[in-house]
């Protein structure tokens, strides 16, 4: 390798209780597509923070073309060339494209020198979008594009960015990919962060791996496999769920022409939704995130109500109930933010229990609460799905996202469901947390529940669900074995490559090495 | 450099010193403010805290007032909790108080001269219903038209307050008045007069409800599944609707005690301490309220001490004014002041305070 | 009742006087809460304008000086409202609340030896030929300075918002402090800023009342205008031309109703004084009933609180 464009050497970052980054050191060449890899809560995140001027390290150096680098705010990152893709968008919904990209700029030109040139810049991208709409308006997948031209336009040095697939159809993500080989040809390195270990492998030229906070390996990720990268990322061997049984041939939930208009207003609505899950069945539910997920949830756990006849749990029907109704008939759900929707934040275990544990385990009498019985409960749940936490009376947000969401899990899932609706069980949980829960769900399918797993992770999906379907724009495609299906032919359920075209991207470019 | 590291989960300590500190610090501020109105600072904090309660020359007219002054404020504090506890701010109070004193007067002005065991058990009545309709306007604005019902409940302070000029101007005017606005004195018309219980301690009928509302609260908020959606509704709204609580019966259920419980309190006074539907009833008892409810941290035992309290300085002031000639404005100031300490305060019970160096902001 | 003793230009000239405090208040407020901010004491600050302003005036004789003093006055409680929010991480409702009842309480202590004082006057414009045009000069060219401010203020206001980087920055912060912050905004600076702003606004409106429209100081005299000023900012949905409509129909409202009262309607007095509150609210309930366009402008990050978490 040629010199290191970024370097950096021994940083040290402590929060209380925690050591995010622990002496991590690593070079980026000038250019190069850069991997970091490691599973969530592996001190990522804060990395790049520091990188970009976010965060102040503790202690450790960073240089930039040599020179010591230290910036004091995202301001200065980008004035030294470094421009970020924020996972969770840094966009201001209300506000339009070029606007939002002006945000982004130090020195931005006037708006229409700005909307020029953004569609310049995305013409030469294949990153087709309008700098007047409206950034609510967009699909997640637009809204990257925003993020990526914002970057774009800076021409930076060295573009980081964070887990960029998680909002992407396969489809979208082989163009995005491309358009990445291109800028690293074109002399920008590129530091890409992620945990998805075939991504990494078919676009990266060298990886390190983070664990815990610290450094563990560092390799070229073209000449390991999938499996020795998982097994560097998570430091131990991982088994796959297994499961045994099949579905039976009752239906537990039969959803008929569900159509729910969105409650917010950049918010997708429900059209004419139809699916049936058997008893002891999986049915995995893809799609990129804002496609209605969220809604289709609400509407199955009873938090919005619609026509009785839409949604029937075997002949009964059910879609005017409100949840607890819906709750003493067996459907339980568990959304997917953890922290003010799943539970409440401030509340203890105990209370949180209680919040969906009310009805089925009979917790309250004549309205008044039976508080030992809440407690018992709680610490049930604790006991068996290995929550790990000094005791029910501490408030749920003190728990690390891995042991709530057991805790959230558990907690449907101990209630003997008829039918579990979950959406995204194991978003930003660690891999033993994650694998855990898998396995508790493929369990409670072997024990006749009917399980309806909403999730962007498709890995996930594949390995769990019996069928797959995927929301696109609030509409489901027919459900299909799982078996059965390509990574195209899911890519094209959840929507293909929606707008976005590879045509502008000179065919000579996506021949580079990758 | 100081910043502020959130704790992982609320500390409970804190939760109860505060208050304490903010009393703390607003008697020094309090005492700076004296100060600088040219008052030895200690004589005038004396005066206000001390005096009323064990001074032998004041205290045996001040004590009783304690409770007459502490009832009204403790009932109507106890109401609002709940709504602050689900995220629901009524702020109307005052205009609540104002409509139950007026329907609650109206119905034993209909009565009058009749001596009958019903009247004053009436005249409960119809302060809860005057309260409680009045608290329904923001409710139902808001349940059914998503009006901001902090906006709507404050406006309708200043609606009640011209009703009830007109009352006391019109409708209500005692025929005996000679002509002077006011209502006749329920104090001369025994089966509506709401006379101390037990004579000299200021304990009227309004103090007893204010206990009664005080153990009611407790009970709901610590003992029943309504307290609990309350609180979650508070705490995490989405978390609130997933679970099953319906927000809109929430809101009218919050309004609603608020409001009838407001509306109590003014029926009780208008009907003893007061005795009539003047011009000037109301005295700003539904805005301190709000204090109170915050000093006692929502919680039915805290609001009970806080009003007690905040009575006192009510009192003391009164007192001050007197003794020190203290104006009475600076006893809202000081009110005030408690207010903002509490509220700073309360930064302790969610964050750690670090001395070290910044994070880049 | 003699209905014709309401002389129309008068009227007209008489809701541009009768608006302006609210007027000041509301796009102060505005600006607050496109920040993200909401504070509720805007009733607070405006008294504490309306005694500082008054005080001022009446020890250095300068009306000018007095309005500096109201916005200063204003701007400093906004302060405490600002630090116990946005370093304090206090809740934006209460604290609001408490600014209110302290301003109400405070502004009456400094009152103690102002109550029957006479301001100094504060005089008319006087432009040659615009003023003394028929009709449109009595209406639109006799007022004094303040009432051409507080429009200037408008203007300024409207043009901040729409076509300006600091406005652009200010409107950012208010939608998504989060990604505000990740791309390296100040946001508790920047909201430090726009209540600042907010509670000299508010105050100049205070100001304006004790100084111009009564002229003198009694306690309470705000008597709800602050409020009606925020739900004037409600009504506008977070557009400073639609806070002038606001607020000028406000305005209208009220000297409508007090020249019924002069005319002697056979309505109560009472009654006629409660309209101005009824109209507010049912403004608010027309706005706020429809959903899709109040969810729209309303700033997304309004009056929730922000902490740099790492």
């Amino acid at each position: 390798m040629s010199t290191a464009h970024l370097s950096i050497e021994g940083l040290t970052k402590a929060y209380p209780g925690v050591v995010a980054n622990d002496d991590i050191s690593f070079s980026v060449a000038p250019g190069a597509v850069h991997a970091l890899l490691g599973e969530n809560g592996a001190g990522k995140s804060t990395l790049v923070k520091m990188i970009y001027g976010l965060v102040r390290p503790d202690t450790g150096q960073m240089r930039l073309d040599g020179k010591p680098f230290d910036p004091a705010s995202p301001n200065a990152a980008r004035r030294s060339g470094i421009a970020m893709v924020f996972q969770h968008f840094s966009l201001f919904e209300a506000l339009d494209v070029a606007e939002n990209v002006a945000l982004g700029m130090d020195n931005p030109p006037p708006q229409r020198e700005l909307a020029r040139r953004i569609r310049e810049v995305s013409e030469t991208y294949g990153l087709p979008l309008d700098p007047a709409r409206l950034v609510g308006d967009l699909s997640a997948g637009e809204r990257q594009r925003v993020e990526i031209i914002r970057c774009l336009l800076q021409d930076p040095k060295l573009l980081i960015m964070d887990e960029p697939t998680s909002v992407l159809t396969p489809q979208e993500v082989e163009i995005l990919f491309k358009t990445l080989r291109k800028l690293s040809a074109e002399g920008t390195a590129i530091l890409y962060i992620s945990h998805k270990l075939e991504e990494i492998r078919s676009l990266c030229d060298w990886a390190t791996i983070l664990r815990l906070g610290k450094v563990v390996a560092s390799c070229d990720p073209r000449e390991k496999t999938a499996r020795e990268l998982a097994e560097m990322m998570v430091g131990m061997e991982l088994k796959t769920p297994d499961r045994t049984g099949t579905a039976r041939p009752e239906v537990a939930l039969d959803v008929t022409g569900l159509s729910v208009a969105s409650s917010s207003p950049f918010g997708t609505s429900l059209r004419d939704i139809h699916l049936k899950v058997q008893k002891g069945e999986v049915l995995g539910i893809g799609g990129v995130a804002g496609n209605g997920q969220e809604d289709l949830l609400a509407a199955l756990s009873g938090e919005v109500q619609t026509t009785p006849d839409a949604i029937k749990l075997g002949n009964k029907r059910v879609g005017h109930l409100r949840p607890n109704a819906r709750r003493a008939l067996g459907i339980l759900a568990a959304p997917e933010e953890r922290l003010g929707h799943a539970a409440a934040p401030d509340m203890s275990l105990t209370e949180n229990a209680l919040l969906t544990g009310a009805i089925r385990e009979g917790l309250t009498r004549n309205g008044f609460l039976n508080w030992p019985a809440a407690q018992s409960f709680a610490e049930t749940i604790i006991a068996e799905f290995d929550v790990r936490t000094p005791g029910a009376g501490h408030a749920a947000r003190s728990l690390s996202g891995g042991n709530l969401q057991k805790f959230v899990i558990g907690r449907e899932i101990l209630q003997r469901p008829e039918v579990l609706i979950v959406n995204q069980p194991t978003w930003g949980v660690d891999a033993a947390a994650a694998a855990a829960i898998r396995q508790a769900l493929l369990n409670l399918a072997m024990q006749g529940t009917a399980v309806v797993v909403i999730s962007q992770d498709l890995d996930e999906l594949m390995e769990i669900s019996d069928r797959f379907a995927a929301l696109n724009e609030g509409r489901l495609t027919t459900p299909r074995p799982t078996k059965e299906l390509t990574i195209e032919e899911i890519g094209l359920m959840m929507g293909g490559a929606h707008d976005m075209d590879v045509a502008h991207i000179d065919e000579t470019m996506s021949e580079v090495p990758a | 450099m100081i910043r502020l590291e959130k704790r992982p989960e609320p500390s409970r300590h804190w939760a109860y010193a505060t208050p304490v500190l903010a009393v703390i610090a607003t008697m020094i501020a309090g005492g700076a403010m004296f100060a600088a109105l040219g008052n030895d600072p200690l004589v005038a904090i004396r005066t206000i805290f001390w005096d009323p309660l064990f001074n032998e020359q004041f205290a045996a007219f001040s004590r009783p007032q304690l409770l007459v002054k502490a009832g009204p404020l403790i009932l109507i504090a106890i109401g609002l909790s709940l709504g602050f506890r689900a995220g629901i701010w009524n702020i109307g109070a005052e205009g609540q108080y104002i409509v139950g004193a007026l329907s609650g007067a109206g119905v034993a002005l209909a009565f009058y001269p009749l001596e009958a065991w019903f009247v004053f058990p009436l005249m409960v009545l119809g302060g809860a219903l005057g309260g409680w309709a009045w608290a329904m306007i923001p409710g139902i604005l808001r349940t059914q038209f998503n009006t901001n019902e902090i906006l709507v409940s404050l406006l309708l302070v200043y609606v009640a307050e011209q009703l009830m000029a007109s009352m006391a101007l019109g409708l209500m005017r005692s025929p005996d008045g000679g002509g002077f606005p006011g209502s006749r004195n329920l104090g001369d018309y025994p089966a509506a007069y709401n006379d101390e219980l037990i004579a000299g301690t200021g304990m009227h009928w309004g103090v007893v409800a204010a206990f009664i509302a005080v153990i009611f609260a407790y009970i709901l908020l610590n003992r029943h599944i309504m307290g609990f959606n309350i609180r979650l509704t508070g705490q995490a709204p989405r978390a609130a609707r997933f679970s099953g609580v319906k927000p809109k019966m929430l809101i009218l259920f919050c309004l609603g005690v608020s409001g009838a419980l407001a509306g109590l309190a003014g029926l009780f006074e208008v009907a003893g301490p007061a005795g009539q539907v003047t011009i000037d009833f109301n005295v700003g008892y539904g805005f301190t309220a709000i204090i109170v409810a915050f000093l006692g941290r929502l919680h039915p035992v805290g609001i009970l001490l806080a009003g007690l309290l905040m009575a006192l300085t009510y009192i003391g002031g009164e007192l001050a004014q007197f003794m020190l000639g203290l104006p009475a404005a600076a006893i809202q100031a000081f009110q005030g002041m408690l207010l903002f300490f509490l509220l700073a305060g309360d930064v302790l019970t969610n964050y750690r305070i670090r001395v070290g160096r910044t994070e880049v902001a | 009742m003699d209905l014709a003793s309401i002389d129309p230009v008068l009227l007209i000239a008489a809701l541009m006087v009768a608006a302006t405090p609210i007027l000041l208040a509301a796009i102060g407020e505005l600006v607050v809460e496109k920040a993200g901010v909401l504070n509720l004491g805007v009733e607070g600050m405006m008294i504490t304008g309306a005694i500082c302003g008054f005080a001022v005036a009446v020890e250095t004789g300068n009306p000018a000086l007095g309005f500096l003093g109201g916005a200063a006055g204003g701007a400093a409680l906004s302060l405490i409202f600002g630090i116990l929010t946005q370093f304090l991480l206090s809740n934006q409702v209460a604290t609001g609340l408490a600014l209110t009842l302290f301003g109400l309480g405070i502004s009456a202590l400094i009152g103690q030896s102002y109550i029957g004082v006479k301001p100094p006057s504060t005089t008319d414009l006087d432009l040659p030929i615009l003023s003394d045009l028929p009709v449109i000069g009595p209406i639109l060219f006799q007022h004094d300075a303040m009432v051409y401010v507080s429009i200037g203020l408008v203007i300024f206001v409207w043009y901040l918002l729409k076509s300006t980087r600091v406005g652009l920055v200010l409107r950012a912060v208010g939608e998504n402090h989060d990604a505000a912050h990740a791309l390296g905004y100040k946001v508790v600076r920047i909201r430090l800023a726009a209540i600042a702003f907010g509670g000299g606004c508010a105050g100049l409106g205070g100001a304006y009342l004790s100084l111009v429209r009564v002229p003198q100081w009694t306690e309470g005299m705000t008597a709800g205008a602050g409020w009606i000023a925020l739900a004037i900012v409600v009504f506008a949905s977070w557009k400073a031309g639609r806070v002038l409509l606001g607020a000028y129909l406000f305005g209208g409202i009220t000297v409508l109703q007090l020249n019924l009262q002069a005319a002697g309607m056979e309505i109560p007095v009472e009654y006629l004084s409660m309209s101005p509150y009824l109209i507010t609210i049912l403004v608010l309930v027309i706005m706020s009933a429809d959903k899709s366009r109040a969810a729209l402008n309303a700033p997304a990050s309004l009056g929730r609180a922000f902490h740099a978490s790492s």
